[in-house]
């Protein structure tokens, strides 16, 4: 983990509020798929790190990949940024996916801004062949962009979905899968939080382990404030209470161990 | 040029600077091993620690405001026994003061880990928190009214031989009689201010954006508020005091000496930059430096 300036290599508009990040950073050597960075915007009126998870890790070339949605003025921040220039960064921070987990017919579900850090995730596991990789991407519109979907294409069986039925499959993710005849192995999944809901009831149901990825508001990304909890099945061992941190602990859960 | 003397007294204890963090802000300084050093402070002060573990307030818990954030945690925490086995046994490792957090719902609870905290030799002074605006039971309720501040005060001053600090709230309408209710019943310092009440609302969801309603506000945004809290109350009593609220680096910190702190401590900045404390250290000996100071201690209270 570190925290210092990482040179901004290029940013790229994907869609109507979505931008492609790529940063020179000694984090991208410890990065693994699932974790996060903070990111700090230049100003002495935003002091706080927004926490964006880590599309792709290119160790070899030190660089990591970012996709984030425009939404406040971090993010508009970052969305404005020159090649060349500097932004500090902390990480990478957090879990990560269990990759050791991953077992036969393998679903990886993804919704809007939870899709990016899905494809690290999908080209890690894409070395071991024993391993079929199932990609359900939900989208809001073919409008908005469907950023990363090619990208996902070349790892496996991919499908779409968007909510308004403009491209892909008309519904939901959860809508996706259970309109499939296939009872996955494992799933990985990260978006929103009804979809996580829907994923977390539809792996209760089928009796399949599923590991969610989690968003919460945050202050210092590293477990000291206690400001992103998320409440928790059992005692955390961590905070000896029913919370456990999702920058620390998480932001990567086991589904049965958290209240969503 | 001869030797820099940057150390300072406080309750008859060395501080080998007079940089400490912010309680809350820091962990137990366990979480931020990696990203600074946490032998260059000149305390490490603890999140708030009780009798029993605390699961804190449902989230959102924090929302960033501007040159601040408002937080609502609600004093989560592992409880006593744990805090001893894993925090204090790390700070075991750490080569600097120790100064620990206490907070509790009722003056029972208060005394049992004051007194807990006595067999203790790695903690080096007790923080009484009676100022967090987040805990619907006790914590501020003690600090915002005289008498009960003065009767908690007492309670804890028999049951502790520890160097006491009371951390003020300034959610009161004159904080200098609350730091003489403290003084009077035996304090041995005083440390403010701790979060300034504060809500915001999220338009688009229309809801509050805390799910406590309202937060303790901290950032530079409530620095000058801070400041000109330390200077009364650094006035108005004899103990020394510890300021904070929104010192962001040496250039903040020094008016906060100046004003009559004996230290200083580093709250939210330090999500901002995990090495804030010790860039305060560098520039404070940098000033003494270009002042020709030789001594930190000279500069205190000078206003």
């Amino acid at each position: 983990m570190i925290h210092k300036a990482a040179e901004v290599l290029s940013v790229n508009r994907l869609g109507e509020d979505i931008f492609e990040l790529r940063l020179l950073s000694p984090a991208a050597k410890e990065a693994t798929p699932g974790q996060f960075v903070m990111l700090f915007p230049d100003s002495p009126a935003y002091l706080l790190g927004r926490p964006v998870s880590i599309c792709e890790a290119l160790p070899e070339k030190e660089e990591l990949r970012f996709i984030f949605r425009r939404v406040g003025f971090g993010t508009a921040a970052f969305s404005r940024l020159s090649p060349g220039t500097e932004l500090f960064l902390t990480g990478p921070l957090g879990n990560g996916f269990p990759l050791k987990e991953a077992r036969g017919k393998v679903f990886i579900l993804g919704g809007g801004i939870g899709i990016p850090p899905l494809f690290g995730l999908g080209k890690e596991l894409k070395k071991d062949d024993s391993l079929s990789l199932n990609f359900i991407l939900g989208y809001r519109s073919k409008a908005e962009g469907l950023f990363l979907s090619e990208d996902f294409s070349s790892l496996g069986d991919c499908r779409l979905t968007t909510d308004d039925g403009s491209e892909g499959f008309p519904g939901t993710v959860t809508d996706c899968i259970r309109s499939l005849d296939i009872i996955p192995d494992i799933i990985f999944s990260c978006g929103p939080l009804p979809m996580l809901r829907a994923v977390k009831q539809y792996a209760a149901e089928h009796g399949v382990k599923a590991y969610l990825s989690l968003e919460e508001k945050m202050a210092c990304g590293v477990g000291a404030c206690l400001g992103c909890v998320v409440k928790t099945t059992g005692t955390d061992p961590h905070s000896g209470v029913h919370n456990a941190r999702v920058c620390a602990e998480g932001p990567v859960f086991d589904s049965e161990m958290v209240v969503l | 040029m001869k030797q820099l003397n940057t150390s300072v007294e406080l309750c008859g204890l060395t501080l080998k600077n007079p940089v400490m963090n912010a309680s809350g802000t820091f962990g137990s300084g366990m979480e931020y091993a990696s990203l600074t050093d946490l032998d260059r402070p000149g305390a490490l002060v603890t999140k708030g620690v009780s009798s029993s573990p605390w699961e804190g307030n449902p989230t959102p818990r924090v929302v960033e405001t501007p040159s601040g954030m408002l937080n609502a945690i609600g004093l989560q925490n592992p409880g006593l026994e744990v805090f001893i086995r894993r925090d204090l046994a790390f700070l075991s490792g750490v080569d600097t003061r120790v100064i620990v957090n206490v907070c509790g719902h009722s003056e029972a609870e208060y005394e049992e880990v004051a007194e807990r905290l006595n067999e203790e030799d790695r903690v080096d002074f007790l923080e009484i928190n009676v100022s967090c605006p987040n805990v619907k039971e006790g914590a501020i309720a003690f600090g915002t009214d005289p008498g009960r501040l003065k009767s908690i005060t007492k309670a804890l001053r028999a049951k502790t031989g520890k160097p006491m600090i009371i951390k003020l709230s300034p959610n009161v309408t004159d904080i200098t009689e609350l730091a003489k209710a403290a003084e009077s019943e035996g304090a041995d310092a005083l440390s403010l201010i701790n979060t300034l009440t504060g809500m915001k609302i999220d338009i688009e969801k229309r809801k509050f954006a805390l799910a406590n309603r309202t937060g303790g506000l901290s950032g530079p945004a409530i620095r000058p508020v801070a400041l000109r809290m330390v200077y009364d109350v650094s006035h108005a009593v004899k103990i020394p005091v510890i300021g904070m609220g929104g010192i962001t680096n040496a250039a903040d910190a020094l008016e906060f000496l100046m004003a009559g702190a004996r230290a200083v401590a580093v709250g939210m900045y330090l999500f901002h930059d995990p090495d804030a404390m010790i860039h305060i250290i560098e520039g404070l000996t940098a000033w003494m430096e270009k002042e020709k100071l030789s001594d930190i201690n000279e500069i205190i209270g000078i206003l």
